[in-house]
């Protein structure tokens, strides 16, 4: 295993686990929709609970999501987390307050009560998806910072944020708002189709279905719109050297150099778009099972192209020479290949996540079920 | 206030928070296990509500310390950037190898814990209980690995081209004797809390005449539990002050308030009452063992400080000629190498720096031990009284068990601030002091998260202990007679 093998394995499984995570969000778009999607008690206690068995997945996967990026690059999280200090703030709170929501919400004594609660899950389920969007999106058009590693010997910090507005300045640029608001209808996209799967029950579903003849069109539209965008747009390369500049549609580039990617690319669009047909006119409950696959594959391969084939992942708008790609922001060799046999655990925590999945979920939840048992929140 | 300050607050804030649910969660994982295994074992349905009951308390204050842990884990990027590159590279990977073994296991059992009694078999669900509290202990061991090494550093070298520490040897950082120590320790001091958190919930029972058969099993399981967590506390305890002692002398000076070092160094036990030799003793495991005292530190620390800046003007010189005048690098590279062990005393400007603060170290650490002692009396109490039966026939013990909860956490935050306020000014004890370690994010910021992070955690602490007194008080053993 060459140092660069590991570097793009590293990379891979980074993008991996970040698609995961933009997938299991889910959790998060049914939230989104709590008080729209549940209009009586019982339909919102359906919600809350069918997400609530699967909301430490998606919060795990985050955690992890952040483990894993520190250990294999670690100048990334030193410089996005300490500049772009809001948009990962207020990220993470919204998560707190998901995080103690499920559990509080309809225990006696609460201190806030249920709705509020609720309320919390609804923050959550937009503003998630939303700022994590809005963050990916810099790894296509860059950000404010500065880095240098002389200064690490004079007292002075690695590196600099060019911009007062620590992160948030993002939502300047329209594109990163536009995948921040991608993400966040993909989210709901899927959450409605977990839904689907998850609960049998006949009036949630038929809402259900309307609301998502809104949201995946409107989904699909603003996706091509900014893959179609990304396609023409200007990336900055690496040389072998190491020197850094800006290059034409380098995204295009990336997809045509890299087939593989290329094909991931097509293959999860098409699962998630078969994943809505299913939903829509087979009126089937299993299109969550074509349409999550799918978006897990699309968003990886869009963090392959914006990481693999000598592109910076991070470029920097204050100073290109400081933009972040694999070779200049990872670990050592000697860590990178610790952590690749660590690595190798990882298909079997996926097999019992699937078991306990399966295992769980192999009877969808009902109203019945609900007013039958003690273990609910 | 400065964001030197403002930054260590919102990590204090946050670790302290953390801490006050994750030794119950770490305790109470293990008592209810075990209560399940006898209820599997021996198919009694009596036991089978009282660990449900237990469970259902676990999952209310779980949720609480999932949520304070992930600011913790992106705290590091946040607020300590120069840190995350200073030692990602060896820091990173007990984070990521947490996540992937411990984080999924806890996240994916504890659903069938909580969801699963009607959907999988019996055994099934015992194992995914036991899943879930081998979870928490995997999790606690890789974030003490984590932090043992930042106590003492192993196993890595400084690279001067990409200036940063980088691993040369994962086991020497993943196994090291410190994170062992460490993690029995904390882990043990966790198992105190649930278990005494269990007997004080059911001596409550007990004062109240309610639940009482259920109160007394219960009490019973803890007060073992709390006895292995107290021996193994003690014991790793013992080896915890002599590690101190070799490798952060300053802090074993600061725990005792002792200013010069001596050889028939006496413990103080409160200022005014001190048992001789006895810290000799305890450090060095010899009644005459030589004790490092902070005047005797800072007369050393004077001659590293002075080597450190040698090495970090020679890493200057390196860096500014290494692409334009080799023989000048080279020379300054010889230079550095040579004096590389103190560079982190280089940051430092006096070394009035390398004092902590004494009086919180010395107060902490009798707190600490003091509660942790009334806290073992009450479990060899608690388990020959629950033993013999006599439990509801001494009231004033009932009082006693329930204060002995508040001594318990007192116990447990006073470990951590003595150690981490202990271990001043450094973030990595010798080669990164914590002025060195920031982010350049401005006061304003971390003031207003400061703010943020405190109301809401305060809020949420409140919501917690409100909602466990209702469901304690609410509990009725009987009823779930019922629902079973």
């Amino acid at each position: 295993m060459t140092y660069l093998f590991l570097q793009q394995y590293w990379w891979l499984l980074v993008s991996l686990l970040g698609a995961l995570f933009v997938m299991l969000t889910f959790v998060q778009g049914a939230n989104a929709l709590i008080f729209t999607l549940g209009k009586t008690e019982t339909e919102r206690q359906l919600i809350v609970n069918s997400t609530g068995r699967k909301w430490e997945l998606t919060f795990t996967t985050l955690v992890t999501f952040g483990g894993a990026f520190f250990a294999s690059f670690p100048l990334f999280y030193s410089t996005s987390f300490g500049g772009a200090y809001w948009v990962w703030m207020l990220i993470l709170l919204s998560f707190v307050l998901q995080a103690v929501a499920y559990e509080f919400q309809s225990k006696p004594g609460n201190l806030f009560g249920t709705n509020v609660y609720r309320v919390f899950l609804l923050i959550n389920g937009i503003v998630g998806p939303l700022l994590v969007g809005i963050a990916v999106s810099t790894f296509f058009h860059g950000a404010e910072f500065v880095v240098t590693k002389d200064v690490m010997g004079v007292g002075g910090t690695i590196s600099q944020w060019a911009s007062p507005w620590g992160g948030l300045e993002a939502v300047a640029n329209p594109w990163n708002v536009l995948l921040g608001i991608t993400v966040a209808l993909l989210s709901v996209l899927l959450g409605l189709l977990y839904i689907l799967r998850n609960i049998a029950d006949e009036t949630l579903a038929a809402r259900a279905r309307k609301f998502l003849w809104v949201v995946a069109p409107l989904f699909v539209v603003l996706f091509l719109l900014y893959v179609g965008h990304l396609l023409m747009a200007n990336g900055w390369a690496v040389a072998e050297d190491g020197g850094i500049s800006i290059e034409e549609y380098k995204y295009l580039h990336n997809l045509l150099q890299m087939p593989v990617v290329a094909a991931l690319f097509l293959i999860g669009v098409i699962g998630v778009l078969a994943g809505i047909v299913v939903a829509l006119f087979a009126q089937r409950t299993w299109g969550f099972w074509l349409a999550a696959p799918g978006a897990v594959l699309t968003v990886m391969a869009l963090l392959l192209l914006a990481g693999w084939n000598g592109t910076c992942y991070y470029p920097s708008l204050a100073d290109t020479a400081s933009s972040l790609h694999i070779g200049n922001s990872c670990s050592g060799e000697f860590t990178l290949r610790t952590m690749f046999y660590v690595s190798l655990i990882i298909p079997f925590v996926v097999a019992y996540i699937a078991w306990a999945w399966h295992t769980m979920d192999k009877k969808a939840i009902t109203k019945e079920e609900l007013t039958q048992t003690e273990d609910k929140y | 206030m400065d964001v030197l300050f403002l930054s260590r607050l919102q990590f204090a804030l946050t670790a302290c928070y953390h801490w006050l649910f994750v030794p119950l969660t770490l305790g109470l994982g293990v008592v209810m296990s075990v209560m399940e295994t006898i209820y599997v074992v021996k198919g009694d349905e009596a036991w089978r509500r009282i660990a449900r009951f237990w469970q259902k308390l676990f999952g209310i204050n779980f949720a609480v310390g999932v949520a304070t842990g992930i600011i913790l884990e992106f705290e590091f990027g946040t607020n300590w950037s120069n840190y995350s590159w200073f030692v990602g590279d060896i820091f990173g990977a007990p984070l990521a190898i947490e996540g992937i073994l411990a984080f999924f296991m806890e996240a994916t059992f504890i659903a069938i814990m909580f969801f699963g009694w009607e959907k999988v078999s019996k055994r099934t669900h015992l194992a995914a209980t036991w899943l879930t509290a081998l979870g928490t202990m995997i999790s606690a061991w890789w974030i003490l690995v984590a932090n043992a090494w930042m106590q003492h550093p192993v196993g890595m070298d400084f690279n001067t081209d990409t200036v940063r520490n980088e691993m040369m040897d994962f086991f020497a950082v993943a196994f090291q004797p410190a994170a062992v120590i460490k993690f029995t320790h904390s882990v043990a001091s966790g198992w105190m809390t649930g278990a005494m958190f269990v007997v004080a919930v059911s001596a409550w029972f007990l004062w109240k005449k309610r639940n009482e058969e259920m109160a007394k099993k219960s009490i019973l399981v803890a007060s073992i539990v709390g006895l292995v967590g107290t021996l193994l506390c003690m014991f790793a305890g013992d080896k915890h002050g002599v590690d101190i002692a070799k490798h952060q002398p300053m802090k074993l000076a600061a725990a005792e308030g002792l200013m010069q070092g001596s050889n028939e160094a006496p413990f103080s036990i409160v200022p005014g009452i001190e048992v001789p030799h006895m810290l000799s003793f305890l450090a060095t495991h010899d009644w005459n063992g030589y004790v490092w005292g902070v005047e005797d530190l800072k007369q050393v620390g004077e001659e590293q400080i002075a080597e450190g800046k040698v090495a970090l003007e020679a890493f200057r010189t390196y860096r500014e000629h290494r692409d334009t005048n080799d023989s000048i690098a080279q020379q300054a590279l010889a230079t550095f190498q040579q004096h590389k062990a103190y560079f982190g005393y280089g940051y430092l400007d006096s070394t009035e720096e390398l004092v902590p603060n004494v009086p919180l170290c010395y107060w902490c650490f009798r707190l600490m031990i003091g509660c942790g002692c009334l806290v073992a009396l009450c479990f060899v109490l608690a388990l020959f009284f629950g033993y013999k039966g006599w439990l509801p026939r001494y009231r004033w013990f009932l009082l006693l068990c329930m204060l002995c909860l508040p001594a318990v956490y007192v116990a447990g935050q006073c470990g951590w601030i003595f150690t981490e306020v202990g271990r001043q000014p450094w973030a990595i004890q010798g080669l990164l002091p914590v002025k060195a370690a920031l982010s350049s994010v401005s006061a304003g910021s971390v003031l207003t998260t400061v703010i943020l992070f405190a109301t809401l955690f305060t809020a949420l602490l409140i919501a917690e202990v409100r909602i466990m007194l209702k469901a304690i008080q609410q509990h009725k053993d009987e009823d779930l007679v019922v629902s079973d």
